[in-house]
């Protein structure tokens, strides 16, 4: 008899995520028909060569190669930064002349401009975007702020979504100024007294916030469809999407967007055994975003973006104090759920290598900016698969000729022997074609194993 | 070395500098006497920084506690003094146009500033024609550009450009900083230096005006 999912060991349950990826369906439960057998054959073959570079268990036939952009695709289409995020279809249209341009062994969707006129529907204002702060042709930035007040900590430890409900939300999103006045829903018990819990829902500005809510999830759904449709037609065309959604380390949820960096630095200070005590509260609840994607979208690879950890923003001491052990618990839930965890190292990490070394082999991929690849490749590399390194500076400014030399130095140092998939290290706006091409071709040719 | 209230300060204890403070006003201690410390203080936080010691957490709530002392010895003291003492020479910093990041500008401005530079921060977003402007009012010789995203190396080359064709190029040094700012940027933008983090943009306007 088969293994109930529940009962497999988290290598049984990560084999069985590769083996549903390698026969893809469609929302309804099909099998996905590729357009024609080629397409077949190098969607597979992509699949295979990024699990045996993610587990360490066999060397791939060549280095995988995939391309993390933010804005470059729909940039080098001709199209602002505002025409990506407000038409759906030439945004969607743009990520697929990008693929087949360059043709990586992964696809990470079309999703990185988003619905702006959902932004615009909610009164967002956590984030400035095209026209809403920014200019046409730029991306949209986090407006740095503590959105969470140094007193909270209490009231976030008390119940987590109602403290997002009431207090941070209204804060982040002008539309949604009627959850200040809602009740907690905990307090829904027995019929006496039970009406008293909805009348707030007869005042006009809660009203008003739930009509944006109806508004803003039309827009989402509407902007899903289209993405869910190229999703798909880029699947047939050949190219797997194993991205199944992204959660934080916990330091960074407070750190990047409720009490800011400065807010969470004084914390450390001021009040750390509460700062120490609301990342142990926010573990289950990330580990739960991670699993909870993964199963909306049936793919294993869970991107993590991390901030504050990175060298120089905390000691060694506060790193394994306040960073490294909710992060590192964060991975081990995910992974005993069947996610493979994708951190990303922004910035330089070097300080932190032989701290993150210790993760279960094969069971991790990371992103790596700026960090030094050899030395990356010496300490995490034994355990874990490593991507990207290739800077925007470079993809953005240097010939082919400097893009392909840096990129052979890559495969011989950290391609060696499996474990690299080779790949930008930052996420990028702008960039010259030839030099994206270059990379992705030295992959392909310089990158195949003998 | 330092007094007692810098050692406090420098060592990051808030509650016992601020106490001591308002102890030390309490028996007569002139504000200005306080606020030399105050100075000596800052001054062993940069080095610790500089050092390796300490890190972006200590230099950022070492500025917090520095507000607090000045909080209480300003309206102690007299007109005109303490606030603009020996300046070494004066920097513009700003966060280049359609770049709303302040992070890594702000430790710049804050290094600079308890380095004995008088800093004016234009803040962020910045358009090129406000660094000509800053440049001319101030007189500054030093300009800092931050950025963080790709697409500011154009915003960084174009503000570069302005200050060329303002007249200006040869009499300010120009150094970037930012996320993805790396030697090809620099080639690229003009700049004449840039620099991975704080104290590297203090050490290169220290060689560049003294001090």
């Amino acid at each position: 008899m088969e293994k109930q999912w529940e009962e497999m060991t988290a290598d049984e349950k990560q084999e069985v995520q590769f083996q549903k990826l390698l026969s893809p369906k469609d929302p309804e439960g099909n099998d996905i028909k590729f357009q024609s057998t080629e397409a077949e054959a190098a969607y597979k073959a992509s699949i295979t060569r990024i699990k045996d570079a993610i587990q360490l268990k066999k060397t791939p036939d060549r280095i995988p190669v995939t391309i993390l952009p933010s804005m470059f695709p729909y940039i080098d289409a001709g199209m602002t930064v505002e025409e990506a995020m407000y038409d759906y279809d030439k945004c969607a249209a743009a990520f697929k002349k990008f693929m087949l341009e360059f043709k990586p062994d992964m696809n990470i969707g079309a999703s990185a401009p988003g619905p702006g006129k959902f932004y615009e529907i909610l009164g967002y204002k956590l984030y400035k975007w095209p026209g809403h702060g920014v200019p046409p042709e730029h991306s949209y930035q986090c407006v740095e702020g503590e959105y969470m007040k140094p007193e909270e900590y209490d009231l976030l430890l008390m119940d987590p979504s109602f403290y997002f409900r009431n207090f941070y939300l209204p804060r982040v999103f002008g539309a949604l100024e009627g959850f200040t006045m809602l009740p907690p829903l905990t307090g829904i018990l027995e019929m006496y007294g039970l009406a008293f819990n909805f009348i707030p829902y007869a005042l006009p500005p809660v009203q008003g916030t739930f009509k944006a809510l109806f508004e803003a999830g039309a827009e989402a759904l509407k902007w899903a469809m289209v993405m869910g449709g190229s999703d798909l037609e880029l699947k047939s065309l050949g190219f797997p999407n194993i991205l199944g959604g992204f959660t934080k380390a916990p330091f960074d949820v407070i750190g990047d967007t409720l009490r800011g960096t400065r807010g969470i630095m004084m914390d450390m200070y001021r009040q750390p055994d509460k700062l120490l005590k609301a990342v142990e509260a926010l573990l289950p609840i990330m580990i739960g975003m991670g699993i909870g994607s993964m199963q909306q979208t049936g793919n294993p690879l869970i991107f993590m973006p991390l901030h504050k950890g990175a060298d120089g923003f905390l000691s060694d001491e506060q790193f394994e104090k306040f960073y490294w052990p909710t992060f590192k618990a964060v991975m081990m839930g995910l992974i005993e759920g069947g996610c493979i965890p994708f951190p990303a190292l922004e910035g330089h990490w070097g300080s932190r290598l032989k701290v993150i070394q210790d993760v279960p082999k094969g069971k991790t991929a990371w992103m790596v900016d700026q960090t030094d690849m050899a030395e990356a490749k010496k300490t995490l590399g034994k355990n874990a698969c490593l991507i990207g390194n290739v800077p925007s500076s470079m993809l953005g400014l240097a010939t082919p000729d400097e893009v392909i030399a840096y990129c052979k130095k890559l495969i011989d140092t950290a391609g060696k022997d499996g474990g690299y998939i080779m790949s930008n290290g930052a996420f990028f706006d702008g960039a010259k074609a030839e030099n994206v091409k270059a990379m992705v071709d030295t992959a392909k040719e310089y990158g195949v194993y003998k | 070395m330092a007094g007692k209230l810098g050692q406090l300060l420098s060592d990051l204890k808030e509650p016992e500098a601020l106490a001591f403070v308002d102890q030390a006003l309490g028996k007569g201690t002139a504000a200005e006497e306080l606020l030399e410390e105050t100075k000596e203080g800052m001054n062993i936080v940069g080095e610790r920084f500089a050092k390796g010691e300490y890190f972006i957490p200590d230099l950022v709530f070492s500025g917090e506690i520095l507000r607090g002392i000045v909080q209480k010895l300003e309206p102690k003291l007299k007109a005109g003094t303490g606030k603009e003492a020996k300046r070494l020479g004066k920097v513009v910093v700003g966060t280049v146009a359609g770049d709303i990041h302040d992070i890594g500008k702000d430790l710049v401005v804050f290094m600079l500033d308890v380095s004995g530079f008088e800093v004016t921060d234009l803040g962020i977003d910045v358009p090129a024609q406000k660094f000509v402007d800053a440049i001319k009012e101030t007189g500054s010789t030093v300009v800092g550009l931050s950025g963080f995203l790709t697409l500011a190396f154009d915003s960084m080359k174009e503000t570069v450009d302005a200050i060329q064709k303002a007249g200006l190029r040869d009499k300010v040094k120009i150094m970037i900083g930012g996320g993805q700012i790396d030697d090809q940027v620099k080639s690229y933008t003009g700049a004449d230096a840039f620099g991975k983090d704080a104290m590297e943009a203090v050490k290169l306007t220290k060689g560049w005006i003294g001090g």
